[in-house]
């Protein structure tokens, strides 16, 4: 066993990197399941978005049309799930695993061109002084821009929900729709923008696999990452800093196991690879176990189908 | 206050007709709302009241007549442009968000709402000024209903309506609650802003109000000043028939069947109760009414008489046999009956048929399970027995529950447990904002059954119901319960003083405000 092998300062630094692309879908699900919709379908969506990101960052030579790409076909995808579940009132369970399915089928089909190909690379930050720092430099400021934007979107997504008249309206919504519906807020618009936000998300979560982490594509790529994302916004307790926390935590053990392996440890290898898995549950669980009274987490409409009658 | 100042109305609905698939909800409805002036919209459940408000606030469009608002044309689209105009609306069923606190409501039901730090110190100061206490900071979900109540009118109040609209305010409140409400309501009407008040507990308009609108069948059938007729008038008017109250021969009580002993049990959540050493029996033919404020234990008490939370075997005696640690079902068969407050989702299960509805109670008793089988057609035969007997209106037996309005879901909840013919039938709120013929109806089936010789417990907070049904009566209070006494002959005081413990403070409040 080798254990001088493991860098501390290269596995935070690639740590950030492993836990992007689950930290991105997982604020984009937040915010839907904030406004009371279930999406199951990220992992398609995500998967969608890797190729789509991947398919046009290569024929334009541009990784960041490709990002945008992913965004959007993200949004597309997540918009037919919209049109399902808010006007035609099919069962969000249902038609999310459903947009799992096709966006893994979707994404073969317009993938097989592309098995093999290298992306143009994205570049990466390089501030003078910053970078330079001895430790803190390669942890924290010589990643790709797209890390600081997945940072930023989640400060962003909290500060929405906590202090801004539309976070306000959007939990309103996914609290109770029948009642934001009496005050006259348009509980379908709003599920709409929000499903269309989770799509946009967990589209650029699955590019950053294909152009940034990866970078290649290869079918099925992102591997369950998307129900991974899902499951970290419920033991999060749908707060974006403990996503955060849960996103890094998961990533951080998924690279020191893999470190680990390498260094030959001597635990099986099965073992190290649930391991990430298993920590990342127990925490949350261990977080959301010891809450205090009046925490009611779920929104309270969450997956329920709103009939705006009369 | 009204007349005096001449111009036109507050408010003027002409020929409101709103038509909804099987129903005219509103035919040709006209009236008219003075400045001022506490007006009452009387009727049965379903007789269009809240389709007529709904279209005043702007939720619905009629399909035909028009409104006039200070004497201009008034057609709101939706809440906002109700809101702006300056009418405001208190719901039924509370329009709040339980996960958030009371300034985060209250600034979604408002256009422009000021800053948090601003918003909150108005709510404290418009809430003190008019008697209703309320802090900002608390989550709406550990409110009693009372208190959701204030957020709601607090909402309302922020924006100085010129005509608040309040859609059967006093359901869910303790009577000293109402006495806090209608002192806010005439402080209101005294400066000048308008009240529409919908209900059909007929006291309490004649109490408030001084004009009635009265509704049947979506039609106006009478407008009058409710305080030149008697509340039986009113309700025959409402009802469009001659009203017989409850009655039945005194008789006299048999055996014990029911008896309670040492029962203590500790309360489930934070904002639960628990139940201390409730003691008391049940005889053959006696409905006992337990009375008291809510959230004093009755939601406990009845878990713990249902079944639904099992205790010791031997603190709950059925006829002399222990069966405090069975559960449900194992009660049931024994003859002990419940139905719980919440229709929807503890009575009854909202997404399910009627007949699977009457199944799920009605499968030990009236044996619609045989050898794990369901008996389709005896169990339709049963839920159609129920809606027959006890006149609940329902296109059939296959409609789900929460497509019932809510006295005929409450008719077919109770008349689902009488129909089992019980030895004892435990009932909790069994009138809770059900009309008065369905009210009438429900209570007349309860003495019935007590007459056939069960015993019956009325656990309500409705203490004229309770009076009118009880042969005696006992109050919960912080999950003890008074010794029972007969319910004749009670007066107020001593009732008050039954309910009272660290309440009677409150009690006192009220009973002075009411001087």
């Amino acid at each position: 066993m080798d254990y001088s092998a493991i860098d501390p300062v290269l596995l935070l630094a690639t740590l950030m990197i492993s836990a992007t692309p689950i930290l991105l879908a997982a604020i984009g699900e937040l915010v839907v399941e904030k406004a009371g919709v279930l999406n199951l379908g990220v992992e398609g969506m995500m998967i969608t978005g890797a190729i789509c990101g991947f398919a046009i960052a290569v024929e334009s030579g541009n990784p960041f049309l490709g990002l945008i790409a992913a965004a959007l076909a993200g949004a597309a995808l997540s918009l037919i799930f919209a049109f399902l579940t808010q006007v035609l009132l099919s069962n969000q369970v249902a038609t999310g695993l459903a947009l799992t399915l096709f966006g893994l089928g979707l994404s073969s089909l317009i993938g097989k061109p592309y098995a093999g190909v290298k992306p143009p690379a994205s570049p990466h930050l390089d501030i003078p002084l910053l970078s330079d720092i001895p430790v803190l430099g390669p942890i924290f400021f010589r990643h790709d821009l797209m890390v600081y934007v997945s940072l930023t979107l989640v400060a962003a997504v909290w500060f929405f929900l906590k202090y801004t008249r539309a976070g306000l309206i959007l939990r309103a919504v996914g609290e109770n729709h029948d009642a934001a519906h009496a005050l006259g807020y348009k509980v379908v618009r709003i599920r709409f923008l929000a499903i269309m936000f989770g799509g946009a998300c967990a589209g650029l979560g699955g590019a950053y696999l294909s152009l940034i982490r990866v970078p290649q594509w290869t079918e099925g790529m992102t591997a369950g990452a998307g129900w991974i994302a899902l499951a970290l916004v419920v033991f999060a307790s749908w707060r974006p800093w403990r996503v955060l926390l849960g996103a890094y935590l998961f990533g951080g053990i998924t690279v020191l196991q893999l470190n680990l392996q390498a260094a030959g440890l001597a635990i099986p290898v099965e073992y190290l690879s649930m391991s990430p898995y298993i920590v990342t549950i127990l925490v949350l669980v261990y977080i959301s176990a010891r809450k205090g009274r009046g925490n009611l987490d779920a929104p309270a409409s969450l997956g329920r189908t709103f009939h705006a009658a009369h | 206050m009204s007349e005096a100042d001449g111009g036109p109305p507050l408010l003027v609905a002409e020929g409101l007709t709103k038509a909804y698939p099987g129903v005219l909800a509103n035919d040709h409805v006209s009236f008219s709302v003075a400045h001022g002036e506490v007006h009452a919209l009387l009727g049965e459940n379903g007789a269009g009241k809240s389709t007529l408000v709904k279209m005043i606030y702007g939720l619905v469009r009629p399909d035909e007549g028009r409104m006039m608002l200070e004497g201009r044309p008034y057609a709101p689209h939706r809440p906002s442009d109700a809101r702006r105009a300056g009418v405001a609306m208190v719901f039924q069923h509370f329009s709040l968000f339980e996960a958030l606190n009371v300034a985060e409501n209250i600034a979604l039901g408002m256009e422009e709402p000021p800053p948090q730090g601003e918003l909150s110190a108005r709510i404290r100061e418009v809430s003190v000024a008019y008697g209703l206490p309320l802090d900002p900071e608390r989550i709406v979900g550990e409110l009693s209903a009372g208190e959701r109540q204030r957020v709601e009118i607090i909402r309302c109040l922020l924006q100085n309506p010129k005509l608040l609209i309040m859609d059967e305010p006093t359901s869910v409140l303790t009577p000293q609650e109402v006495e806090i409400l209608f002192r806010t309501l005439r402080k209101l009407s005294a400066e000048g802003t308008a009240i529409l008040y919908i209900s059909h507990k007929l006291e309490e308009v004649i109490d408030l109000c001084e004009n009635a609108t009265i509704l049947r069948h979506g039609k106006v059938v009478a407008t009058c000043n409710p305080r030149e007729h008697s509340a039986r008038e009113l309700a025959e008017l409402m009802v469009g028939e001659i009203l017989t109250p409850p009655h039945r021969e005194r008789a006299a009580f048999g055996d014990v069947v029911l008896e309670v002993r040492g029962l203590s049990l500790p309360a489930t959540s934070h904002f639960g109760t628990s139940l201390k050493d409730i003691g008391f029996s049940l005889r053959a033919g006696e409905v006992l009414g337990i009375g008291g404020v809510a959230g004093n234990g009755q939601d406990e008490l009845l878990a713990a008489l249902s079944g639904e939370r099992p205790t010791a075997a031997d603190t709950i005696r059925l006829s002399g046999q222990e069966i405090g640690a069975l559960g449900p079902n194992e009660r049931r068969a024994l003859g002990l009956l419940a139905a719980p407050e919440e229709r929807l989702g503890h009575a009854a299960a909202p997404d399910m048929s009627l007949t699977e509805n009457a199944l799920l109670t009605g499968a030990v008793r009236e044996r619609l399970v045989r050898r794990g089988l369901i008996d389709w057609p005896r169990s339709r035969a049963f839920a159609k027995r129920i809606t027959e007997v006890f006149d609940v209106r329902t296109p059939g037996t296959e409609v789900p529950a929460r497509a019932l309005s809510g006295g005929n879901l409450q008719k077919f909840v109770i008349g689902r447990e009488v129909l089992q013919r019980p030895e004892v039938l435990v009932v909790n709120q069994p009138t809770w904002g059900v009309d008065a013929s369905a009210a009438a109806a429900i209570r007349q089936a309860i003495l019935d059954l007590a007459e056939g010789g069960a015993g019956v417990i009325v656990i309500s907070q409705d203490l004229d119901e309770l009076m009118e049904i009880s042969d005696t009566f006992a109050a919960l209070n912080e999950g003890r319960l008074s010794a029972p006494r007969p319910a004749r002959g009670l007066s107020v005081e001593e009732i008050g003083l039954m309910l009272g413990g660290v309440h009677g403070a409150k009690v006192e409040e009220g009973a002075d405000a009411g001087a």
